[in-house]
């Protein structure tokens, strides 16, 4: 039977797919310079779809549906809401880009990959869940690799492919001993056999390390964050936003789900190893992150530093701890965006990524320098942008559930992130360009990245400053889980 | 409803920084326009606000406003001045309205004159006024998280204005140094506000970052002991508190002139206020306990400055370090934790805002026209610029704390507080009047009054503009009629001082 509420819990999905599917047969018959308006096409249709989900799917009690395969709740819907923003954000960003924006094909893949990101938010069970995430990844691994005559794209894509399909093997590997053991691919079943003690904890804890490998691989924490460097630098900018933003994202909402629900009688040990992978994580990015020179490797790192914040609240294990986690993920999401919107709008123009090529750039334009600024501040946690209280909830969080020691981390991390952050603007507003003469190189900007930008912007500022109405969402996200 | 004057003197600035950010670059006049009338403005509401509180009830906390901002979590904006923070807020007001005037400078380059900010000035003012408005914020905030919140606004402008606009030698050094030594003591004490809010909540049940709320939350002693110095010393370093004051000198030198203004006239309160509002407030056993350490390291402070200053060539290095040794009085007036050093805090902070605004401003001045700071390379500046080296030798006495003018005011009952609890610390600490004396003096007399050396001769400097002249004259006219009548400010700080004493349980 297909009832109403199955029709309300895969509304985006379906609506994602039209959107793909229109593409794919009005594209073909655009001519070579009208091509790039697939951009506005996905960018118009996801901020649409985002609007009729609002009004028309939201959910009520959490219901399981598809045979218990999906599980319509407010967390996923959440999420749902956070990728189609960023994926319409990428599709803006991606249509003045020199060697993909024309083509078609890219604002499909990256439709596809927001569909398996969309399921990921949503699975209740092993198979989806391994389905949804290979849907995700495999448009990716593509869209990485999508500069055509391009070493470093084609060895990003590579890498990303290799790394991967290493890492979702491992995990499948841990799912399927879930099944050989336990007899059920349903979490929410997997967790009740858990708590009655059925199956023993050395099995729980060898599931745990190897789905810690698959999820890890996508949130780039430690030791798995090798890939991320390479394959940012290597992919085109937009994709790389993304990568580092919904990819990660959607990485955070099953590993929110899956450990809260189907792990809770362990929490107090595995809580503890999530902490130290955190405290490593988020150490090892900034530090390795101060010595960058190219702008997207910094940011790559400074991407992998914040996974190690946003994993404090998941280590919480408490209701505020799932909230923090929810409400530092979109802060985070618009202001990574705009960070490396501003990275593509200003290589777009001369071409370079080096710090040093920053050079001058608050007089070659001012609004993107500001930006630029805000885009930093946020990242170092400053306010009146999201990061700030984006952290204060995350460390409140770890603070309430006793592990002050992480939070102490969290903090001296915070102070090596302002370091880089605020050296990387001393090129933006203090150094001059070689000649000084500024005025004769302005950046300009095109009107999908002037929207874009203004939209992370804003979206930056309303995040820090009117964070009522984001808290509550994000309270109601986690209030299911526990 | 009543007039919301805490939130239009708070978040003007911060509209105003937009609106300039609006204007074309190239407009540089407007952009000085605008930021001028909007420091008018805020310094006649600052001071509107003052004269309410003291014809109207000199008691309690004033001008509340609340409005929930996340009830889930007890965050809301609240604002209210008490005794202690409304002289503060003025402060903040008068600096916001001088640094405007002597940023707007004059700018001959044929004479090789280019005084105040000429270059990208609407980003200047724009940063400036973001900060000042984190400044009212801090002061005005009775709820932690938003106190918080402002107080990082206010950190990080400081960043760019001292790295853009600071003086080419030493900005990045130490403009870098001062962010991140801020940044820390913010956060160690961030770490501790949580901590309290956790524990109010295990307490009573509570959840609420209300600071009127957590007064009665009920920590335990043992709480207290390790947490009061985290949050005291967090926001102590912001305060210039030895030995976390090296950041402070370094960033006096390398900030443009408003910016030291600010720095050390308005930002350096901000510490020791956040310090005594927080620290003291939220854990008063625990300030009993750790009394001795505070008054030990602002003993040593107070002579410390004191004698780096005297040693000192480059005039705002002086300048600098003078203020590490004023503002160790602050704090060892805090540490005294009773009524007379209490007083004399608040009274100290007013005074040495104002007082080391106008060194600044006149070292600028100096700086601006005749290329140097070294005190050795200097002279005869009297001839030329009279109206200045009025107002340096009226910031002098200040300084030195002359009766009649605010400094006596301020300094007199911090000694007698001082020789209440430990009368071999206000012995010690004494000394430092006569030091600082002695190089207060010397430096007016080489710098104004000696002879003009042939270096300084050959630059044909003129006198300050008129609107350099406003500013010196406004921040004179605060120091003088305190001074004069200390009984427009003592009866204000003492109504704070008696809230501080009840929570501290009338020690």
């Amino acid at each position: 039977m297909f009832t109403p509420v199955m029709f309300a819990s895969i509304l985006p999905e379906i609506l994602i797919l039209v959107i793909g599917v229109v593409l794919l047969c009005v594209e073909p018959f655009w001519k070579e310079d009208q091509r790039r308006n697939a951009g506005w096409l996905t960018a118009g249709g996801l901020f649409f779809a985002i609007i009729i989900s609002l009004l028309f799917g939201q959910p009520g009690e959490p219901t399981a549906v598809f045979g218990n395969m999906i599980r319509f709740d407010w967390l996923g819907f959440f999420f749902k809401i956070l990728f189609m923003f960023a994926g319409a954000v990428t599709a803006l960003l991606l249509m003045d880009h020199d060697k993909a924006g024309h083509r078609g094909e890219a604002y499909v893949m990256l439709l596809a990959s927001l569909l398996g990101m969309n399921l990921m938010a949503v699975s209740a069970d092993l198979i989806m869940l391994y389905l949804a995430i290979e849907t995700a990844s495999i448009p990716l691994y593509i869209l990485a690799g999508f500069l055509l005559g391009d070493d470093r794209s084609t060895e990003a894509g590579f890498k990303y492919l290799l790394f991967g399909t290493l890492a979702s093997t491992i995990m499948l590997y841990g799912f399927s001993l879930i099944f050989g053991f336990a007899g059920t691919t349903n979490l929410y079943k997997l967790s009740e056999l858990l708590v009655s003690g059925d199956i023993s904890v050395l099995l729980a804890f060898t599931v745990f390390a190897l789905v810690i490998v698959g999820l890890g691989f996508k949130l780039a924490i430690f030791p798995f964050q090798f890939w991320a460097p390479d394959v940012y630098q290597g992919s085109p900018t937009p994709v790389a936003g993304f990568l580092s933003t919904a990819s990660k994202a959607a990485g955070f909402a099953v590993i929110v789900r899956f450990f809260i629900v189907a792990f809770p009688s362990f929490a107090p040990s595995w809580t503890l190893i999530l902490a130290a992978l955190a405290a490593i994580t988020m150490t090892v990015g900034n530090l390795l992150a101060i010595s960058q020179t190219n702008i997207k490797r910094l940011l790559a790192y400074s991407s992998v530093a914040h996974a190690g914040y946003a994993l404090i609240g998941v280590v919480a294990f408490s209701q505020l701890g799932a909230a923090s986690v929810v409400f530092y993920l979109a802060a985070y999401i618009a202001t990574n965006l705009l960070a490396f919107g501003v990275v593509m709008a200003f290589s777009r123009i001369t071409g370079l990524e080096e710090i040093t090529d920053y050079a001058g750039m608050s007089r070659r334009n001012p609004w993107l320098a500001l930006m630029m600024l805000a885009a930093f501040l946020s990242l170092a946690g400053m306010p009146p942008f999201g990061g700030f209280v984006a952290k204060v909830f995350v460390f409140a969080a770890g603070v309430q559930a006793n592990y002050t020691w992480l939070v102490i981390v969290g903090i001296l991390n915070s102070i090596i992130g302002v370091y880089y952050y605020l050296n990387t603007m001393k090129f933006v507003y203090l150094y001059r360009m070689p000649n000084e003469d500024e005025e004769n190189h302005p950046v300009p900007l095109t009107r999908p990245y002037a929207i874009a930008l203004a939209i992370l912007a804003l979206g930056v500022i309303l995040v820090g400053t009117v964070f009522a109405p984001w808290f509550s969402w994000s309270d109601a996200a986690a209030l299911n889980l526990f | 409803m009543n007039f919301p004057i805490l939130s239009v003197i708070t978040f003007l600035p911060m509209v105003a920084a937009v609106i300039m950010l609006m204007v074309p670059a190239d407009r540089k006049t407007e952009v000085r326009g605008i930021a001028l009338a909007t420091a008018t403005f805020d310094l006649l509401l600052s001071g509107w606000m003052y004269l309410q509180y003291l014809l109207g009830g000199l008691s309690g906390y004033q001008f509340i406003e609340q409005y929930d901002w996340l009830p889930a979590l007890g965050i809301s904006l609240k604002f209210g001045v008490d005794g202690m923070s409304a002289p503060l807020v003025l402060l903040t007001g008068i600096v916001m309205f001088t640094g405007v005037l002597i940023s707007w400078g004059e700018y001959k380059p044929e004479k090789h004159l280019s005084a105040g900010i000429q270059d990208r000035p609407r980003e200047f003012f724009a940063f400036l006024f973001l900060l000042a408005g984190g400044v009212f914020g801090v002061f005005v905030s009775l709820d932690l998280f938003m106190l918080f919140f402002f107080y990082e606004i206010a950190v990080f402008p400081m960043y760019l204005l001292i790295a853009i606009w600071g003086w080419v030698k030493t900005r990045e050094y130490a403009a870098m140094k001062l962010t991140l030594y801020l940044f820390i003591g913010s956060v160690v004490a961030l770490v501790g506000a949580l901590a309290m809010y956790w524990t109010q909540y295990q307490n009573t049940g509570v959840l609420s970052f209300d600071m009127l709320v957590m007064e009665s939350a009920g920590f335990s002693q043992s709480f207290q002991y390790i947490w009061f110095l985290p949050v005291f010393i967090g926001f102590a370093v912001l305060g210039g508190m030895w030995p976390f004051h090296n950041w402070s000198p370094d960033g006096h030198v390398a900030a443009p002139t408003a910016v030291s203004m600010f720095h050390a006239g308005v930002l350096m309160k901000l510490g020791a206020f956040a310090a005594l509002r927080v620290g003291v407030m939220l854990l008063p056993q625990g300030a009993k306990d750790w009394a001795w350490l505070i008054m030990a390291f602002a003993g040593i402070a107070v002579v410390y400055g004191a004698f780096i200053a005297f040693v000192q060539t480059d005039m705002k290095y002086m300048i600098g370090f003078s203020s590490v040794s004023h503002m160790g009085l602050v704090v060892l007036g805090v540490s005294t934790l009773n009524h007379d050093g209490l007083v004399g805090a608040g009274v100290q902070m007013f005074s040495h805002g104002v007082m080391t605004a106008l060194f600044f401003a006149i070292t600028g001045m100096i700086y601006d026209r005749s290329h140097t700071r070294q005190i050795p390379e200097l002279g005869g500046i009297a001839k030329v610029m009279p109206f200045a080296t009025i107002g340096f030798i009226i910031g002098g006495l200040v300084s030195m704390g002359m009766p009649g003018f605010s400094g006596f005011v301020a300094e007199f009952p911090i000694f007698m507080g001082v020789w209440g609890r430990q009368w071999m610390v206000a012995v010690i600490a004494s000394i430092s009047i006569i030091i600082t004396a002695a190089y207060i003096m010397m430096n007016i007399r080489k710098v104004f009054f000696s002879p003009m050396p042939e270096e300084i001769e050959k630059h044909h400097i003129g006198d300050v503009t008129v609107l350099d002249k406003v500013a010196i004259a406004t921040l004179c006219f605060f120091m003088i009629i305190i001074g004069m009548f200390p009984s427009v400010m003592v009866p204000m700080v003492e109504s704070g001082v008696e809230n501080i004493l009840r929570l501290l349980g009338g020690a």
